[in-house]
């Protein structure tokens, strides 16, 4: 897997659990969302633990467990399956504040959209990173100054360039 | 040079009724035109594969056909300038075959660019303030409206500057690119709804409240293809400001629970069908309610800096009707029938709105040549503010035209084979393009479409039936909206044979209805005979006043049913 943040490969220092896995007691772990209930239940305040979840999660789902969660991964199953664009609008509007991931076979192209709905990082499997290199990652990110609509991350809004030359 | 011919010469790309791109729009759309050109690139290079490419693609315009790839432009809520149409001439000439094909949805397909050409093709629209951004692929598709928006009498309000307001949101957008399926808009702002808007995903009809505000009744739902649906009141009154919010929370119900696991029952109206319009609704408010609006916070300015783009144009002030029309039609009786058919009443003494049927007998509906597209973008300047409306009908529009000035412009349409009297009438088919061209269809579409203009070729018998829509689809997609014909006419193929369904009753309007099954199929040789069946069983039974329709809903399917029987028994194999 080869994680994307702010244009760049990066390394992970997060660690996907396998389910059988016990809970470790230090480092950086995501855990599966079954697991979630009982893994707020047991770790202590100071764990750093994050959860991945389907793209079909009910957002009160995991109201609970927000505070306690420093990052969510939502699963892509498909590239242009685009629910999880509306479920990362939703846990933001929920004021998760962490690190939500998208995981899955984005293409790089829909990179200014996952940012614009509140991703900060891309998951992807080795062989489309193979293809799709950090310059076409940032490329994507640059392709457009701003963008039509407000009150999406990222780009700056045309709608509000515009008032700002009224005004000015 | 009159004030109006100095007024066009310094907004060389536009009359005065239109919207104009800004510094922002144009920076937007060629930067959509850059990106793409790297996507071909990239396509070709390996970094994308076609699955990958696809979507991208697709929400630039550009299908994969039968025999090449298809470019399809948006001409957003119907509106062209003089300058937008030569350029889809030149764009026709220089890397198509010398012709365009105007469709049901307001768009232009060329059917013949090649993969490597279409970033050029791009740039050269980007020029002219036009793109192919969204005509295609599972995302917001460019936004119809009435073609007679502005200059319709029946009008509250001219439903573009809510179409241009809806295209910018809806381009590019971050969360609704990804859809299930892809999702139609339409907007009328008039007593007679000539947008279809109720056979769209959301259909908006501008309309006044009892404070005589301006609002929107939402309709989402509706549809064609191969389960057909008329669309449902899910707001019956959002006012104005709250508009795009409402929008955004129907899109995001539709995002997440729009289902993906089948793509025939991906649209919305199967969402709404299967959970009906009452649970939608709650959803929907739900989801407005629970909104941070503050990014809509001053959505009212910006609906009013693109209304301006849309004031009328400098009308003189004329008589109600010209004098030298009146002698002009005793005169020639082919101009007479021209104007009783084809031009209609404007909201403004002394004009008209005049439709130029892309149909003329025996042709390929909706296709217009390169020639044809530059003498109706001459056409327009001389005689109409250089502004040209596309018709969810496939024809073309000169909105405001004098009426002292019809008898010219229709020498000039006449000279170029643009003056068939026909709109509206049986002829004016509305077809998809089947078969010749679309890796969809199942049976041809405009070779039938030929046959039936052929059969009623006489004139005067036409516009002896008078009004009569007859829709054509190649394929249960239904992209020639037979649901809605009063005749409607479905392509299907059985056992390695074209088989045609006819359908009755379609009404694409207010008064919406999907056709009924007249019968078992029939085959294409066939369809013509059918068709003039009906038509003189309905000539034999309507009453004073009635169209085809009419006389349908009042003497009941069973009767036009049993005229095929009948005509089975006679010896045709139906």
């Amino acid at each position: 897997m080869a994680l994307i943040s702010d244009g760049r490969f990066i390394e992970d220092t997060w660690r996907r659990l396998a389910d059988e896995e016990a809970l470790p007691k230090t480092g950086k772990f995501i855990v599966s969302l079954p697991r979630l209930e009982h893994a707020v239940e047991v770790l202590g305040p100071m764990a750093t633990f994050g959860v991945i979840v389907p793209n079909t999660t009910e957002p009160s789902a995991l109201i609970a467990a927000l505070p306690r969660l420093d990052l969510i991964s939502i699963a892509f199953p498909a590239f242009a399956d685009g629910r999880g664009f509306s479920l990362a609008r939703l846990l933001r509007r929920a004021e998760f504040k962490g690190e939500l991931r998208a995981s899955g076979r984005l293409v790089a192209d829909q990179y200014p959209h996952a940012i614009g709905c509140g991703f900060d990082t891309i998951e992807i499997p080795d062989d489309l990173a193979d293809r799709q290199d950090e310059e076409q990652w940032r490329g994507a990110l640059n392709a457009y100054s701003m963008s039509y609509q407000r009150g999406y991350a990222g780009r700056g809004s045309i709608l509000e360039a515009r008032r700002k030359a009224v005004r000015s | 040079m009159t004030a109006v011919d100095l007024r066009v010469a310094q907004r060389p790309n536009a009359p005065m009724t239109t919207y104009r791109y800004d510094e922002y729009d144009a920076a937007f759309v060629s930067e959509r035109v850059a990106e793409f050109r790297e996507q071909v690139r990239r396509r070709l290079a390996g970094a994308l594969t076609e699955e990958e490419f696809r979507p991208f693609r697709l929400m630039n315009g550009l299908y994969l056909q039968l025999h090449a790839y298809m470019l399809r432009v948006a001409i957003p809520y119907g509106t062209l300038t003089a300058r937008q149409m030569r350029r889809l001439a030149d764009i026709a000439d220089r890397w198509d075959k010398g012709y365009g094909h105007f469709t049901t949805r307001q768009n232009l397909q060329y059917n013949w660019p090649k993969l490597v050409d279409t970033p050029d093709i791009l740039e050269s629209l980007a020029e002219v303030e036009m793109h192919a951004i969204q005509t295609s692929g599972n995302c917001i598709r460019n936004v119809t409206a009435d073609h007679f928006a502005g200059v319709a009498p029946d009008e509250i309000e001219d439903p573009r500057p809510t179409a241009e307001f809806l295209r910018q949101w809806s381009s590019l957008h971050s969360e609704f690119s990804f859809l299930p399926r892809k999702f139609k808009i339409a907007v009328t702002g008039a007593e007679h709804d000539r947008a279809a808007i109720l056979v769209h995903d959301i259909g908006l009809r501008i309309v006044k409240n009892d404070a005589g505000e301006i609002g929107y009744q939402v309709v989402v739902g509706g549809g064609l293809g191969r389960s057909p649906f008329i669309g449902k009141v899910v707001g019956n009154f959002v006012p104005r400001e709250d508009l795009l919010a409402f929008l955004e929370a129907i899109l995001r119900v539709y995002n997440r629970f729009g289902r993906r696991d089948n793509k025939y029952k991906a649209r919305v109206k199967i969402l709404v069908h299967e959970r009906g319009i009452d649970e939608i609704r709650a959803a929907v408010e739900a989801e407005f309610a629970a909104m941070d609006r503050s990014p809509f916070a001053h959505d009212s300015v910006e609906f009013e800096r693109i209304a301006a783009f849309f004031a009328p144009p400098p009308y003189d002030s004329l008589p109600a009707t010209s004098a030298s029309m009146r002698a002009a039609k005793l005169e020639s009786p082919a101009f007479s029938n021209f104007v009783d058919v084809n031009v209609g009443a404007h909201k403004i003494p002394g004009y008209a709105i005049v439709t130029v049927s892309l149909k003329p007998i025996g042709g390929v509906p909706g296709d217009a040549t390169s020639d044809q597209m530059r003498v109706l973008a001459d056409a327009s300047e001389r005689f109409g503010f250089g502004e040209l409306r596309v018709s969810h009908e496939q024809n073309i529009i000169l909105p405001h035209v004098k009426q002292d000035d019809l008898f010219a412009l229709w020498r000039m349409l006449d000279a170029a084979g643009l003056a068939t009297a026909n709109a509206g009438l049986v002829s004016d088919i509305i077809s998809c393009p089947g078969l010749d061209y679309c890796s969809l269809a199942t049976a041809r579409s405009i070779p039938i479409a030929q046959a039936i203009s052929k059969r009623f070729s006489d004139m005067s018998r036409q516009r002896r039936i008078g009004k009569l829509g007859v829709k054509i689809s190649g394929c249960i997609n239904a992209c020639g909206h037979h649901h809605v014909g009063a005749i409607g006419i479905l392509g299907l193929e059985k056992k390695g044979q074209e088989s045609y369904q006819i359908t009755l009753g379609g009404d694409p309007t207010f008064s919406a209805s999907i056709g009924e099954i007249l019968g078992p199929g029939v085959t294409a040789e066939q369809v013509p005979d059918v068709v003039e069946h009906l038509v003189d069983y309905y000539l034999a039974e309507r009453e004073e006043g009635e169209a085809f329709i009419d006389t349908w809903r009042r003497i009941g399917h069973a009767r036009f049913k049993d005229v095929l029987r009948r005509e089975g028994e006679d010896g045709a194999d139906i």
